[in-house]
């Protein structure tokens, strides 16, 4: 259990969170070009990191607003909190 | 050749106060080459080695493990064994492993402690009792053994459970599997462990894959902290670190690794003698041989490999467990850990060839691996030994992501996830 500061809200328990996997995954433009393989890895494969991970939260049980989070997988350190459409922190 | 354990042995070696017990397995250092490397040694790992060298007569392999064996989902699961999955496939492929499981401490003359004490699977609302209505039907079609408990029989049949009506999710019926039960988790990998040292398996603890060498599309062999290993079979075992050998070879695999918890109380006199789970409340307990309470939570939601889980989530666990046993109020718990399980998006197993000659994944058994153990051994040795997967793990290859034929037990099975 960790602390999430939402960007709306502000300081949180997690337990009123719910993650929504790995972030900036593009939706495919052309859904009718693609191949199965593309498709495969559109809906299933996962970097799955250990290690810094970017990914997208939703506040359920607050401002119910989507942001996306960049979280050390290893120790659940979370690393930087920044708001859908923004660009994601370099370093 | 080992010597035999038995009441004799055990007698002997009382004389000498059980201090020159003979080496279960050997601490080798790793050899230059080998015909085929299993990445991770634990309970499916070892039996992986084990069938490699019983059934398919390789006996120049190695299992290396970055810890100790055993030391990471194995010693850490609630040691549940079942095989009431809803598809064909699933169905297949846990009776197989349960049929190994009910002569495995024979065969490997070290007691697993296997116990079909039956398991229970519970009903809390009307959707739930027909989806586990149909799951008995789809058991019975499959030759496993399920019968449906309406609220009295489950009563009758675990009687601290509390079928109050006016409980916050009634008890309203529930299916057993009386071939169904545990088993002793350490003891499976020590087991196969030993079994498979002494057909010459080179066991490597603490020896950690840094990276995999592939020229072109067939591998080469692996660097570890304990120098190159050259060899052209690698069979990755690794769990909830699966994600990341498979990135040392350049792919990627459809997993999420997340933390699933559990905890077991202080020891008490036996006050239950099956295993009863419920996915809805998402509970479950069984009594271990020592008296603990082992009770299993859910999977947080979120990737993390901290081995950790959220206070939330055991909470919620002891709620339900709470209302379904009142008894148990005034028990303390004595200790809580976390695995690091990797779930698929269909919630099964993966046990397959990859687009990399000679590389094989044995992975996405989630927070279910367990029961598969002799099974999953079995089928991935059959597939690294043929290069070719038997029938029983062919639906479990990995082009099913591609191909989109799943094998989707996500809630569809009695599992608890």
């Amino acid at each position: 259990m960790f602390i999430i500061n939402c960007p709306y809200c502000g300081e949180r328990e997690q337990s009123e969170f719910k993650a929504g996997g790995e972030a900036h995954i593009v939706r495919p433009k052309q859904p009718t070009e693609l191949s199965d393989d593309e498709w495969a890895e559109y809906l299933f494969m996962r970097k799955n990191i250990k290690g810094i991970q970017f990914e997208r939260w939703n506040h359920t049980h607050g401002c119910r607003k989507w942001f996306n989070m960049v979280r050390d997988t290893s120790n659940d350190e979370i690393k930087a909190v920044y708001k859908m459409g923004e660009k994601p922190p370099v370093d | 050749m080992k010597k035999k354990y038995s009441i004799f042995s055990l007698i002997r070696n009382a004389f000498s106060y059980h201090e020159n017990w003979e080496k279960a397995w050997k601490d080798p250092t790793p050899k230059k080459e080998y015909d085929a490397v299993i990445v991770g040694g634990g309970g499916h790992g070892l039996a992986t080695a084990y069938y490699l060298a019983k059934k398919h007569d390789m006996k120049n392999i190695a299992v290396v493990e970055k810890g100790w064996i055993g030391g990471g989902n194995t010693g850490r699961n609630t040691t549940i064994i079942r095989s009431n999955y809803l598809w064909d496939a699933s169905a297949g492929l846990y009776d197989h492993a349960l049929k190994i499981w009910e002569g495995l401490s024979q065969e490997l003359n070290y007691n697993v402690m296997f116990s079909q004490r039956g398991v229970m699977n519970l009903a809390h609302n009307l959707q739930d009792v027909r989806d586990l209505k149909r799951r008995t039907h789809a058991n019975r079609l499959n030759g496993i053994d399920a019968v449906y408990l309406n609220s009295e029989e489950v009563k009758k049949f675990c009687p601290i459970i509390n079928t109050s009506p006016d409980i916050r999710y009634p008890v309203l019926g529930g299916t057993l599997q009386r071939r169904a039960g545990t088993a002793r988790h350490d003891a499976v990998a020590w087991g196969y462990a030993r079994g498979a040292d002494e057909m010459g398996v080179d066991i490597i603890q603490n020896c950690e894959v840094k990276g995999i060498k592939r020229n072109g599309d067939v591998v080469e062999g692996l660097e570890t902290t304990k120098g190159f290993i050259k060899t052209k079979k690698i069979g990755v075992v690794a769990a909830g670190h699966s994600s990341v050998i498979a990135e040392m070879a350049g792919l990627k695999l459809p997993l999420e690794s997340k933390p699933l918890q559990a905890l077991v109380s202080e020891p008490v006199k036996p006050i239950i003698d099956t295993v009863v789970m419920s996915n809805a409340v998402h509970a479950y307990v069984s009594q271990s041989d020592k008296g603990e309470l082992v009770i299993g939570a859910g999977t947080d939601d979120y990737v993390s490999y901290s081995q950790k889980g959220s206070h939330d989530i055991v909470e919620g666990t002891l709620n339900a467990i709470l209302e379904l046993y009142p008894i148990f109020s005034r028990m303390r718990m004595l200790r809580q850990w976390g695995g690091i399980v990797d779930i698929c998006p269909d919630a099964s197993p993966i046990v397959s060839k990859t687009s990399v000659k000679g590389l094989y994944f044995n992975c996405g058994w989630g927070t279910g691996g367990f029961k598969a153990t002799p099974g999953s051994g079995d089928l991935f040795a059959h597939t690294i030994a043929n290069d070719e997967p038997h029938k029983l793990n062919t639906a479990f290859n990995i082009n099913r992501f591609v191909s989109g034929d799943l094998v989707d037990e996500h809630g569809a099975a009695a599992v608890a996830h």
